[in-house]
C-alpha cells in the first residue's frame, strides 16, 4: 500500500488540486487557456511515449493529432455517428495511422533523422490530401453541428471540457507511470538507450517500436478528437499543421523528456509563458510561436533534463549549501 | 498528347529549376555528410537571405551584385551559428542537434513573420520579364542566369573540395572525425566551415531565385522539402547525387505539372521522398550503409 501511495500518491494529490480550479474560478478566458494547454499535455503525452521513452524523435505527430480530429469530425458529420463512440473510434482511426506509419517506417529500418524526416513528410501528405480533398470538406474544413446536450459530447460549461481532458490526461499519466514500471517499459528504455543491443538481448525491438507509436498515436490522436469537439472545427491547417507537431514535442522537452509528469509541466509552463508574452508584447502574429524556437534552443542546452532537471538541480545544490 | 516542342519546353524549363534544386540540396547534403546531421534550419536560412536579398535590391542594389556581399556574410552566420550556437547546444548528440536546428528553424521563421508580416513581397528587375529565344523555346532570363550561377557554384564547390587544403580537411572530417581530428585537424572548425558553406549556397540561391520568385516568412519551405527529396534521392552527404536528384526533380515536376495539374505536383515529390525513404533510404548513388 505504501509503495502504490509512493507511485501512484502524487498523480493524484496533483490532479486533485487541478480538478479544483473551477471552484476557484469560473472566468472563461482562463478555464479556456487551461483547456487548451490540457489538449496540448496530452497531444505530448503521446509523443512522450515515443520519443522520450523508446527515443524515436517524430517531426510529424500531427498525422495522429489530424487522424483523431479529422476522425471524430468526419465520423459525425457524414456517417451520422454519435459523438461519443465517435471518439473512440477516432482514437482507434489514430492508432491505426500510427500502426501503418510505424510498421512501413520501422521496417525499413528507419531511425533517427530519417525517421524524424519521413515522419514529416506523412503529416504533410495528409495535410494536402485533407485540403483538396472533398471528403474532408477540402480548405473550408468540416464543422460540427451545434447541439448542446450531454448526449452529444457538447457542454454549455468549460468546465466540463476542462475536468474530461483533465481526467484524459490523468489517465495517461497513471498509465505512464504504470508503464514506467512494467517490462514493456524497461523494453522501450532499452531501445532508447542503444538499439543494437537490447536486439542482441534478445528483445524484439521492431514489436516494441510498433506497439510504442501505436499507443503514441492513439493517445496524440484522442488529444485531436477532443480538440475538434472542444472547437467543433477542424481544418487541416489546425488537424495536421505543423506547429501540433512542434507542440508535441516541445511540451515534454520542456518538461521533462521521458518522464510521466514531463508533458503536463511542459504544457502549462507554455502556456504561462505565452500567455505572458502576449500580455508583454501584444499580439504580434509569430512572436510567441518565435519564442518557442527559442525556448527549444535554450531547454536543449541548458536543461536537457527539462524543467524538472532543473527543479532536481536546484534542491541537490541547496542541500549540498545546507551540508557545507 | 502535348505537341513535342511543348514537352521539349517543359523539360528545359524542368531542368532550369532543377539547377536552382540542385544548389539548394547541395547545401543541405554537404552539412549532412560532413556533420551527419539534417539541418532542418535549411529552409529558414534560405528565407532570410531572400529577404536580405529583398531589402538589398530595396536599398537600390540588384540581387545579381547583392549576391557578392550577401554570400560571404551568410558563411559568417553560418559559421557563427554552427560553432557557437548548435554545436555547444546539442552536446555531441544526434537528436539533439536535430530538435536544436528545428529550434533555430521555428524562431528564425516566426521572427521573420513578426517583423515583415506574411506579405508577399516581388522585386523588379530590368531583366524580370525579359526571356531568351532558342529559336523553339523561350526561355525566362531570371531563371537562365540561376541555372548558370548554380552551375558555377557547383564547379567552385568542387574545386574547394578536391584543391584546397580546406577542401582535403572536410573530405577527411566527413569521411572518418576521430582519425581526422588525430592528424590535427580542428574538427569544430571544419564543421562550422562546412555549415557556412552551406549557409553561403543557400544566400546565392536566393538571391538567383528572388528576381523570378518572390519573398514571405515561409518562401524557403518550399525549396527545402524539395531538398530533402533531392538528398535522400542522390544519397544523404553525396554531392553528385543531390546535383543529379536535383535536376530529376526539376524534370518530374514541371512534367507532373504539364499532365496532373499544378496543386498536385508538391504531393507527388512528397510521395516520392517517402517512397525513397522506405525503399531505399541510402539513396540511387548511396553506398549501402
Amino acid at each position: 500500500m505504501t509503495a502504490w501511495l509512493k507511485v501512484y500518491g502524487p498523480i493524484v494529490v496533483v490532479m486533485a488540486l487541478l480538478a479544483m480550479v473551477p471552484l476557484a474560478t469560473s472566468a472563461n478566458t482562463v478555464l479556456n487557456a487551461l483547456v487548451v494547454s490540457l489538449t496540448m499535455a496530452l497531444a505530448g503525452q503521446g509523443w512522450n511515449l515515443l520519443g522520450g521513452y523508446a527515443g524515436q524523435i517524430s517531426f510529424g505527430h500531427a498525422a495522429f493529432f489530424g487522424a483523431g480530429a479529422y476522425g471524430t469530425a468526419i465520423l459525425q458529420a457524414r456517417f451520422g455517428w454519435n459523438a461519443y463512440p465517435a471518439f473512440a473510434g477516432a482514437i482507434c482511426i489514430g492508432a491505426a495511422f500510427g500502426a501503418v506509419i510505424g510498421y512501413l517506417s520501422f521496417r525499413s529500418g528507419l531511425r533517427g533523422s530519417y525517421f524524424a524526416l519521413v515522419t514529416l513528410a506523412f503529416a504533410e501528405v495528409f495535410r494536402i490530401l485533407a485540403n483538396a480533398s472533398d471528403f474532408t470538406g477540402g480548405a473550408a474544413g468540416t464543422l460540427l453541428k451545434l447541439d448542446m446536450r450531454t448526449g452529444n459530447f457538447q457542454f454549455a460549461s468549460r468546465a466540463t471540457f476542462y475536468l474530461i481532458v483533465l481526467g484524459l490526461v490523468t489517465v495517461v499519466l497513471i498509465a505512464t507511470r504504470a508503464l514506467e514500471r512494467s517490462r514493456f517499459g524497461a523494453y522501450l528504455v532499452a531501445v532508447r538507450e542503444n538499439e543494437d543491443a537490447a536486439k542482441a538481448l534478445g528483445v524484439d525491438t521492431l514489436q516494441v517500436k510498433l506497439r510504442a507509436i501505436t499507443l503514441s498515436a492513439a493517445i496524440t490522436a484522442a488529444a485531436g478528437a477532443f480538440y475538434a469537439q472542444y472547437f467543433l472545427f477542424v481544418d487541416s491547417n489546425i488537424a495536421f499543421g505543423t506547429w501540433i507537431s512542434i507542440e508535441a514535442l516541445l511540451v515534454p522537452i520542456i518538461g521533462g523528456l521521458g518522464t510521466a509528469f514531463g508533458p503536463l509541466i511542459g504544457a502549462i509552463a507554455l502556456q504561462g509563458l505565452t500567455e505572458g508574452t502576449k500580455a508583454i508584447a501584444g499580439r504580434i502574429p509569430g512572436a510567441d510561436v518565435a519564442l518557442y524556437g527559442a525556448l527549444l534552443v535554450v531547454a536543449i542546452a541548458f536543461a536537457p533534463r527539462g524543467l524538472q532537471g532543473l527543479a532536481a538541480r536546484l534542491r541537490r545544490g541547496l542541500a549540498m549549501g545546507r551540508a557545507s | 498528347m502535348f505537341a513535342p516542342q511543348i514537352i521539349l519546353a517543359a523539360l528545359i524549363n524542368g531542368l532550369l529549376t532543377g539547377a536552382v534544386y540542385a544548389l539548394v540540396s547541395v547545401a543541405l547534403t554537404l552539412v549532412y555528410g560532413v556533420l551527419h546531421i539534417i539541418n532542418f534550419a535549411h529552409g529558414a536560412i534560405l528565407t532570410a537571405a531572400m529577404f536580405a536579398a529583398f531589402f538589398a535590391s530595396q536599398a537600390g542594389i540588384d540581387p545579381l551584385i547583392a549576391v557578392f556581399g550577401l554570400a560571404p556574410l551568410f558563411f559568417a552566420l553560418g559559421y557563427v551559428a554552427q560553432r557557437f550556437v548548435i554545436g555547444p547546444a546539442s552536446h555531441g548528440s544526434d537528436s539533439n542537434v536535430l530538435l536544436v536546428t528545428l529550434g533555430i528553424s521555428i524562431l528564425l521563421e516566426n521572427a521573420m513573420l513578426a517583423a515583415f508580416g506574411s506579405d508577399t513581397r516581388t522585386i523588379d528587375t530590368p531583366y524580370g520579364f525579359s526571356s531568351l529565344d532558342l529559336g523553339f523555346v523561350y526561355l525566362p532570363l531570371p531563371r537562365v542566369i540561376a541555372c548558370g550561377a548554380a552551375t558555377l557554384v557547383a564547379v567552385l564547390l568542387w574545386l574547394l573540395l578536391k584543391k584546397t587544403d580546406t577542401g582535403k580537411a572536410i573530405r577527411a572530417v566527413a569521411k572518418e572525425r576521430f582519425g581526422a581530428a588525430l592528424v590535427g585537424i580542428d574538427v569544430a572548425h571544419i564543421y562550422a566551415v562546412t555549415f557556412g558553406i552551406g549557409a553561403a549556397c543557400l544566400a546565392v540561391a536566393a538571391c538567383v531565385l528572388l528576381p523570378s520568385y518572390y519573398v514571405q516568412p515561409r518562401a524557403g519551405d518550399a525549396y527545402v522539402l524539395v531538398a530533402f527529396t533531392v538528398v535522400v534521392l542522390g544519397g544523404m552527404g553525396s554531392v553528385p547525387g543531390a546535383v543529379i536528384g536535383g535536376l530529376l526533380i526539376g524534370v518530374v515536376e514541371s512534367l507532373s505539372g504539364l499532365y496532373f495539374g499544378e496543386s498536385l505536383g508538391q504531393l507527388g515529390i512528397f510521395l516520392i521522398f517517402i517512397l525513397v525513404l522506405l525503399l531505399r533510404p541510402t539513396g540511387l548513388f548511396g553506398a549501402r550503409a
